[in-house]
């Protein structure tokens, strides 16, 4: 496997509390990868380690062959670049429109200074998420699927290799949910950007993700594709997808009684 | 024996708060001098703590001006000394009034915003989302603050100085009476350029001071609205006193250097 991203015996600790306990993973390159778990199992501390704004206490973390983990803030800085974040709800700056949001990292990241420039990439972002013309509008003015696109578009705007998403369906309907999900695997298939996905959404992350790793007591305890995860034998994971999957019968045995 | 352990537990909270706060400085300090320096967010800042402070700042120092003069002149008519009024306006105001209390302003106008929307910014996020995109924040939003706030605190405070006496002219001439050009002359002979630079030099100090106070609060504002409305307030009554305490050390330190 050609993987873009590993991490290898990953290990950090905040006091007395061991949040990641060895972890290893490979994200393949150009793939989009989900790590699904419960709520406070470590997937944001995973996340904030692979971008490097957290160092591990033991392990590495492999960019591109290049391990971040020991790199100097300065370099850290250098492969930081090769990454896009998209926050849960968007983190867009809101005292800046929407155009304003989208130029920022091409004026302070990129150092663009051509206005007319930026302003056709922020035209084209906005055109390639469905929502034109929305230049000078506040981020305070859209609703909450409109911000998540917005932020997708922010970090697409730099061209990044690798683009983190951070629970990008939580607080959304399943119609809008649906939407961003739609809206990862274009960003995956159009630009080959290697998409690493953390998510509640259980549903979602079977529909869309070409790798899946479960992350449970701080390491990943069953990793593989859609399939093999499906059929994996952990207790905590079985239990996980009866959950998710016996609400989605639910659901449709309702929408066929209706 | 709980209140022992409540005692020592704020003091070891405090003395992380310094050490915290040791640490921001530094970083304060390292990315003044570090590339790309934005002057444009610079200019912003001075326009936002600058220019729309003027209207308050001349409200502010026109009333301290006559208030003071009225005050003044009512006790030194006891004496015939009205003709003095101008005089002991001026030296206080720029020894100590003007910068104070353009300080103290500046604290209510801009210093509880900066903490707020530094603090705003921290919970929803958008100092990681500038983190991740290899932008400093602190460099980004706080050193222009800072550099704006060490500018524009003198010039609020010199304009203070001069309202302030334009108000005090109003009361003693206008409204007392007294001969305007003993005013002006009394003024002239005990009013010396030091009085002016000390007052001038202290609003820079206080301005580094709150502006990395209320900055140092808003950056680490913790617990979502809650939280940051806890943090402005603590913020201008950290800056409040230690502009007083910052006032009081330089006030001695001045007498013994500038005006022996």
């Amino acid at each position: 496997m050609d993987a873009i991203v590993s991490v290898r015996n990953l290990t950090k600790s905040f006091g007395p509390v061991r949040v990641l306990q060895g972890l290893d993973m490979d994200f393949p390159r150009g793939k989009i990868t989900s790590i699904i778990g419960q709520s406070g199992t470590g997937k944001s501390v995973l996340f904030k380690n692979i971008i490097g704004i957290m160092t591990p206490d033991e392990g590495s973390i492999l960019v591109d062959g290049e391990d971040i983990a020991g790199l100097p803030e300065g370099e850290k800085r250098r492969v930081r670049r090769k990454f896009g974040y998209a926050f849960q709800d968007a983190a867009l700056f809101d005292s800046m429109t929407v155009g304003e949001n989208i130029a920022f990292p091409l004026r302070e990241v990129l150092g663009m200074k051509d206005r007319k420039a930026m302003q056709r990439i922020v035209r084209e972002k906005l055109e390639w998420i469905d929502l034109p013309g929305i230049e000078g509008k506040f981020p305070s003015e859209l609703s909450g699927g409109m911000r998540k696109r917005v932020g997708v578009a922010r970090t697409l705007a730099v061209e990044p290799d690798i683009l983190l998403f951070d629970e990008p369906t939580t607080g959304l309907d399943p119609v809008l949910s649906e939407s961003i999900n739609a809206l990862i695997r274009r960003v995956n298939e159009e630009f080959g950007i290697t998409c690493i996905v953390i998510s509640h959404d259980i549903i979602g992350t079977f529909h869309i993700a070409h790798r899946i790793g479960f992350l449970a007591d701080g390491a990943i305890q069953a990793a593989g594709d859609p399939g093999e995860v499906a059929r994996a034998e952990h207790p905590i994971l079985r239990k996980f997808l009866q959950n998710s999957f016996t609400d989605l019968r639910l659901d449709c045995e309702d929408e066929e009684e209706e | 024996m709980k209140d022992e352990s409540r005692l020592l537990k704020k003091v070891r909270e405090a003395l992380e708060k310094m050490g915290l706060f040791a640490l921001f400085l530094g970083e304060v300090a390292k990315w003044t001098f570090r590339k790309p320096f934005r002057a444009r967010l610079v200019t912003e800042q001075l326009e936002t703590i600058g220019v729309m402070s003027v209207p308050i700042i001349l409200l502010s120092s026109l009333s301290i001006g006559m208030i003071f003069s009225l005050q003044l002149g009512n006790f030194l008519s006891m004496f015939r000394a009205e003709i003095l009024t101008g005089a002991a306006v001026a030296k206080t105001m720029s020894r100590e009034l003007a910068p104070v209390v353009t300080t103290l302003m500046l604290i209510a106008k801009n210093g509880s915003a900066m903490t707020a929307e530094l603090g705003t910014m921290r919970s929803t996020e958008q100092l990681d989302a500038m983190e991740t995109m290899s932008v400093n924040p602190i460099q980004y939003l706080v050193v222009p603050r800072v550099i704006a706030s060490v500018i524009v605190f003198p010039v609020l405070t010199g304009i203070a100085n001069i309202v302030g006496v334009l108000g005090s002219y109003f009361i003693t001439v206008m409204v007392r009476g007294v001969d305007a050009a003993g005013f002006l002359d009394q003024l002239y002979s005990y009013t010396r350029p030091r009085d002016i630079s000390s007052g001038l030099i202290k609003a820079a100090v206080m301005g580094l001071l709150v502006s990395l106070i209320c900055s140092f609060y808003g950056y680490h504002a913790r617990g979502g609205s809650r939280g940051v409305g806890d943090a402005a307030t603590r913020a201008v009554v950290t800056s409040s006193v230690g502009i007083l305490i910052a006032d009081y050390i330089m006030a001695d330190i001045m007498i013994k250097v500038l005006f022996r």
